[in-house]
């Protein structure tokens, strides 16, 4: 589904991701974990097109298209997806208008019909019961005065509303207590299928007691130094960031 | 897909959709403005002695005025003598049924989405459609009159009605106000009459649509509304022009008077024609709107959703007189290109407990210019009065500008008048967000504006909202990415 070539990228002068390969195929959750700063929320921006990043060399290919030469909103409509580690807020929007507007416009790139009130209105209370998510949320002004666990959950509602073939979770877990954390790893689990994947993003290996990775890559100073299975987080969690800092280190001094 | 955002796709293709010119024959005034002139449009409106009277005098009064200057805006000299004050579309100068509307005028109306017919009435909206200097049709007036509001087009209430024009205009806005008021009393040309009696809740909305259409001309239109006691009524003029090269002078007049506990509602939808993206043609909007709480308890609410001419002068009103009386002012002024808006508004308190509110959200992009005036006045007899003004200012791109001169006078020390203001930019976290859901950057950008502006949108009626929210979008095309 996704296959990342030596993917380099940066913003201004400075070089952020040196040279990363990925490959996710349908029906697989990946985790990446990392010390701050590594390059995690840059890789997830860069698939997702973010413009201020530039790519330097390399080649992203999904589901058989050259994702790097789409718009983000085409590769929104190609069915990727991102949950941002900081989403922002709208101030005045409504958070129904805009998910209404955002599942239309993905409909209308697939070619399908745009959804009329009645049912967008049946498929939002659908995807409220599956979420855990109230209503009153949905009507106030996007992200607007939300707090940082109604910010990720109304993220990981719009995921369920879009029904993306690949979805990139940026830190989903950071600043959730532990129930809502299991709110929001119930919902991606009840998402997941064999035909969907799911790019999990995150710093501690808590959030993988709930949704199980298939693989676990650790990414640090720009590049995956080391790739395992959900065994590899726990072995992070014990032995730390430090541990993988300096053996890498010690690799590339000598 | 979002209805209003499906058409607002639509529309962004075209530029300005409005800018068609109907080939009708018009009966015209040479060009210039002379006391003959004056004397040339009060007798083709075949108006009594006391009207033309009135106009002279007005006439004589604005010779000795100079064109205003204080306005942040910029423009070439007006040349009031290469203007044409009067053009009336030819056909049956009296008309007996909305039948008779000459075809190709009943098109053009069509197009800019007002059916004069059945279809219109179905939808509960009365209309007066003003097309260059006179009244086309006034429809449901049988209906209205039924409870004793008058609607009708100024010229038809001179003939109809004299006692009350001749008791209430120029009692807000006097022909000495300002340069553009005492020219509009000297040529006004029509524009509507409503007069709403005691008691009564007018049970639809009462609308106006302006087109200037035949060249060269000024539309100069007079709207006089008054509520009787304990009356209620919801007035909405909209506008449109056809795209020219040169410049075009629209100054309006309008008057609103509320008796004891009285409400009028105001809104306005302008569209007038901004010129194109170099800066030629467009409307010149210079407009003088006030309105008096006379009564005890009354309240007059303006809402304006400004989004063309190429500059804007406007400040819509309110004098404070009767106690406890309520004055609001919601506006949304979008600039794009090389437009310039100044606008804003008066609150005079005069009255006891009188209360103001103020919101103001001015939108900028491209080269142009946006300024909120305002001026809140608490009188030494104001005791208690409180004003809230609220004044946001968005910016798209970085050569555009966004300017704030709120003035505050307070005259009694119990009064209190409180300011608010942000700027802020669109930015690019929020657009790319919108991206990454699948939004492209024209229907994103559209959004964000609607939810910036969407406390005052939420004033307009529901049917009027939903073509202003596609104005906003439209007028911003192309503005960003
Ligand atoms: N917009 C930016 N401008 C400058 N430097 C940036 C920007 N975004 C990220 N960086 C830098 O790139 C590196 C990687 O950041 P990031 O991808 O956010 O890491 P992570 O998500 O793993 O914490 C950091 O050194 C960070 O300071
Ligand atoms: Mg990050």
């Amino acid at each position: 589904m996704l296959s990342i070539r030596n993917l380099h990228a940066g913003i201004e002068e400075k070089k952020i991701l040196k040279g990363i390969n990925l490959d996710i195929k349908p029906g697989e959750v990946h985790a990446i974990m990392g010390p701050n700063g590594s390059g995690k929320s840059t890789l997830a921006s860069v698939l997702a097109g973010r413009a201020d990043y530039e790519v330097l060399d390399g080649s992203v290919d999904f589901d058989g298209k050259d994702l790097l030469e789409l718009s983000p909103e085409a590769r929104a409509g190609e069915g990727l997806f991102l949950a941002f580690q900081y989403p922002v807020e709208i101030p005045g929007l409504s958070t129904t208008n805009f998910i209404k507007t955002a599942v239309n416009e993905v409909r209308k790139y697939r070619g399908q019909e745009s959804l009329d009130a009645v049912a967008f209105l049946r498929l939002m209370k659908e995807k409220m019961a599956m979420m855990e998510i109230d209503q009153s949320l949905l009507s106030r002004p996007l992200n607007e005065g939300f707090s940082g666990g109604e910010k990720k959950r109304n993220e990981i509602f719009q995921m369920a509303m879009l029904e993306p073939k690949l979805a990139i979770l940026d830190e989903t877990d950071s600043g959730l207590d532990i129930d809502a954390i299991r709110i929001v790893a119930n919902g991606v689990n009840k998402l997941r299928s064999k035909d969907n994947a799911v790019l999990l993003v995150t710093h501690y290996q808590r959030l993988l007691d709930y949704i199980v990775p298939d693989f676990v890559h650790v990414l640090y100073n720009g590049r995956i130094v080391k790739s395992g299975t959900k065994e590899l987080a726990l072995e992070l969690e014990e032995r730390g960031y430090d541990f993988i800092k300096s053996v890498v280190d010690a690799v590339e001094e000598a | 897909m979002n209805e209003g955002l499906s058409t607002i796709e639509q529309t962004v293709l075209s530029d300005y959709k409005y800018g068609f010119v109907t080939h009708i024959e018009a009966d015209e005034a040479p060009k210039g403005l002379s006391e003959d002139i004056v004397r040339f449009i009060s007798a083709k409106k075949n108006e009594p002695q006391w009207m033309l009277e009135w106009r002279l005098k007005a006439y004589r009064y604005w010779l000795t005025l100079k064109e205003p200057n204080w306005a942040n805006v910029k423009y070439p000299a007006i040349n009031y003598q290469d203007i044409i004050y009067y053009s009336a579309p030819k056909q049956k100068v009296k008309l007996n049924s909305m039948d008779e509307v000459d075809p190709e005028l009943r098109r053009t109306f069509e197009k800019l989405g007002i059916s004069l017919d059945e279809q219109k009435r179905l939808s509960g909206v009365a209309v007066d459609a003003v097309i260059d200097s006179v009244s086309i049709a006034t429809t449901f007036k049988e209906q209205l009159a039924e409870q004793g509001i008058i609607f009708c087009s100024m010229s038809e209430a001179v003939q109809d009605h004299p006692e009350l024009v001749k008791k209430y205009i120029g009692s807000v806005v006097p022909m000495t106000d300002n340069y553009f008021a005492a020219l509009n009393s000297a040529v006004f040309s029509d524009g509507s009459f409503c007069y709403i009696p005691k008691g009564v809740r007018c049970p639809m909305e009462l609308s106006t649509y302006f087109r200037i259409n035949a060249e060269n001309t000024g539309q100069f239109e007079r709207t006089l509304i008054v509520a009787e006691e304990g009356s209620y009524v919801s007035y909405l003029e909209g506008c449109t022009a056809p795209m020219r090269d040169e410049n075009q002078l629209h100054a309006a007049v309008v008057e609103l008077i509320a008796m004891d506990k009285a409400e009028i509602k105001y809104s306005t939808v302008q569209n007038w024609y901004p010129g194109d993206k170099e800066g030629n043609g467009g409307i010149y909007n210079f407009v003088t709107k006030r309105g008096i709480c006379q009564g005890v308890g009354s309240k007059i609410s303006w809402t304006q959703v400004e989004t063309g001419s190429a500059i804007t002068w406007k400040y819509p009103s309110v004098i404070l007189k009767g106690d406890n009386s309520v004055g609001e002012f919601y506006s949304v002024a979008v600039t794009n290109n090389h437009q310039q808006a100044d606008t804003g508004t008066k609150m005079q308190h005069i009255g006891k407990n009188t209360r103001s509110r103020i919101v103001s959200k001015g939108i900028s992009a491209g080269f142009s210019n946006n300024s909120y005036r305002g001026l809140v006045h608490m009188g030494k007899k104001a005791t208690n009065a409180r004003n809230f003004s609220q004044c946001d200012s968005l910016l798209l791109g970085d050569k555009c500008g966004a300017h704030t001169f709120p003035y505050i006078e307070v005259k009694n020390s119990t009064s209190v008048a409180e300011h608010e203001a942000t700027t802020s930019k669109i930015g690019e976290d929020q657009i790319f967000y919108c991206n990454q859901r699948g939004i492209d950057t024209e229907t994103a950008v559209a959004l964000i504006i609607n939810g910036f502006a969407k406390e005052v949108m939420n004033q307009l009626p529901m049917e009027f909202a939903v073509e202003a929210q596609k104005l906003l979008a439209i007028s911003l095309e192309g503005s960003v990415g």
